[in-house]
């Protein structure tokens, strides 16, 4: 692969994980936003695979078929699974409003880039210079962690920080050996039954999963 | 300025303004044909001008100086920037003295001189709709200059023609993120700007939900043939912007006679294509509830926003 082409198709890569983690915030319905977290998952799968083709590395164009399965299709459907079981409504809801929720995290990208400006400054080449983009998607995470009530989406908003987390793994390190990369993705995927599980109890017991009613203690 | 680049000028407003109604006739066609109606033919847009200029003037006596003035100072705004932005040709000697800036602000005064006319017959119709375009333009507008703006940071320069011809130097930036995303952006807001579905509807009237229609509403004759001829332009003037900042091939980058009909010919290739785009999209979307144009309208901002920190820090 020439290197060019190898720049082009890395940056749209990245760029197609940061521009979902923005489509997660924008959607409305429940639905649509975990196939946008799945399409996230295949574009993190697509990063891997670019990197893995252009560097010579089987091994991680095998763990970006692994992360493909796992974060494009199981993770998501677990997902769909806790939604489906619960028949509350499938709308999103927040605290704050979906134009200050953009903006907040278009603001989030900017402390991205200028938080991870000297880790930049060390090496000029088009992997490092994306970097600042995994930090934004983990930060967007973040927000959609803390600013949504309902415990799906917060399950989303921990995935997609976990997102994040592996796209700067996979720009920084070029490639980690695949025993650490499935030993990530089992407890990723570890996490998603225990937050499943967790749901379903907390629906179970209280007919919902709005935490903002959970903060009192009540007989 | 040289007299070519002037006659490139003008030639390019009279290609615009030519092409508008036969396009819009277009997109209603196709609209039509895809919900299974025969429709009306393309030019029927221009023989509704032609009937609306030579019929009567009629102003309410309560109206002033800004209602007259209206109709022409959107219509001079529009024709000057059709003028102004490549359609045909980069060597415009319009481009060198107005750059986006200078298109971003005609279309706006354009905007403003309608809202106040809409303000200025004192109907209730007429105040909803100046409000509401307002509303949508005081977001819509900086989209426009900040999506430009991406594409200007890699070409050095925010004349319109020379973003062009930077494009077409260098044809891998054409699907480079920055480009992408601001594709994605100025889309979105030139289906704001140009009050089509799932913005505003431009196939009714006396609807509670309409913007545009409900500022036209008082005027009639030649005065209703020049707004909608503006807006008819207004139309082609995005998508011309979406085509060529985008995908460029084809403009001429001289002032040939035989450069400028290629150019012409591509140009009406892609603006159809577009246009054909548009109207498909109107058939399968319904229009958003009026609160929920800002989160479409932020979403679009973001987008532009994001193109021009990746021009910024990927390029």
């Amino acid at each position: 692969m020439k290197h060019t082409t190898f720049v082009q198709l890395l940056d749209l890569a990245v760029g197609a994980v940061l521009v979902t983690s923005f489509a997660a915030l924008w959607l409305r319905r429940l639905a649509t936003v975990t196939r946008v977290i799945a399409i996230q998952g295949f574009a993190l799968a697509g990063v891997a695979a670019v990197i893995g083709v252009y560097e010579h590395e089987t091994e991680l164009i095998a763990v970006s078929v692994m992360v493909a399965v796992l974060r494009g299709l199981v993770l998501p459907g677990l997902i769909n699974r806790t939604m489906r079981d619960g028949d509350e409504r499938r709308e999103v809801e927040s605290l704050i409003n979906i134009p200050a929720s953009l903006l907040a995290a278009a603001v989030l990208t900017l402390v991205a880039y200028t938080a991870t400006r000297s880790v930049v400054a060390l090496d000029d080449s088009a992997q490092v210079r994306a970097m600042p983009l995994g930090v934004a998607v983990g930060l967007i995470g973040i927000l959609l962690v803390v600013s949504r009530r309902k415990a799906v989406l917060q399950i989303i908003g921990v995935l997609m920080l976990d997102n994040g987390i592996a796209l700067v793994m996979f720009l920084g390190t070029s490639g980690v050996p695949l025993a650490i990369e499935l030993g990530v993705a089992s407890d990723v995927l570890l996490a998603m039954f225990i937050l499943q599980v967790l749901t379903s109890r907390i629906r179970t017991k209280f007919g919902g999963t709005d935490l903002d009613q959970l903060r009192e203690l009540r007989d | 300025m040289n007299p070519t680049g002037i006659a490139v000028a003008l030639l390019q407003a009279v290609f615009v303004i030519a092409c508008a109604p036969l396009l819009v006739g277009w997109t209603r066609l196709v609209r039509a044909r895809l919900e299974g109606r025969v429709g009306a033919p393309i030019r029927q847009p221009w023989r509704d001008l032609r009937k609306w200029f030579v019929k009567e003037r009629m102003v309410s006596e309560h109206t002033g100086w800004v209602f007259a003035l209206a109709p022409l100072v959107l219509t001079g705004s529009a024709v000057l920037v059709a003028a102004l932005v490549p359609s045909l040709s980069t060597s415009s000697a319009l481009d060198q003295v107005g750059d986006l800036f200078a298109v971003v602000y005609l279309l706006l005064l354009g905007t403003v001189a309608l809202s106040l006319a809409g303000l200025d017959a004192g109907t209730a119709f007429g105040g909803m709709g100046a409000s509401r375009e307002m509303t949508i333009t005081a977001i819509a507008e900086p989209t426009v200059l900040v999506a430009i703006f991406a594409l200007s940071v890699s070409a050095g320069s925010s004349n319109l023609g020379v973003i062009v011809a930077d494009t077409l130097s260098r044809p891998s930036a054409a699907a480079s993120p920055t480009n992408l995303l601001a594709l994605a952006a100025l889309a979105v807001v030139t289906v704001a700007e140009t009050g089509r579905i799932p913005v505003d509807n431009p196939s009714t009237h006396l609807e509670l939900t309409m913007i545009h229609e409900a500022m036209t509403l008082e005027f009639s004759g030649p005065d209703l043939a020049m707004i909608e001829l503006a807006a008819h332009v207004r139309l082609v003037v995005f998508l011309t912007l979406l085509a060529n900042l985008f995908v460029p091939w084809g403009i001429a980058t001289t002032a040939q006679p035989l450069h400028l009909l290629v150019a012409a010919g591509a140009v009406l290739v892609k603006l159809t294509v577009l246009a054909t785009i548009v109207a498909t999209v109107e058939v399968f979307l319904a229009k958003v509830r009026l609160f929920r144009v800002p989160e479409l309208l932020a979403a679009s901002f973001v987008l532009a926003f994001l193109a021009v920190t990746a021009s910024f820090f990927l390029a």
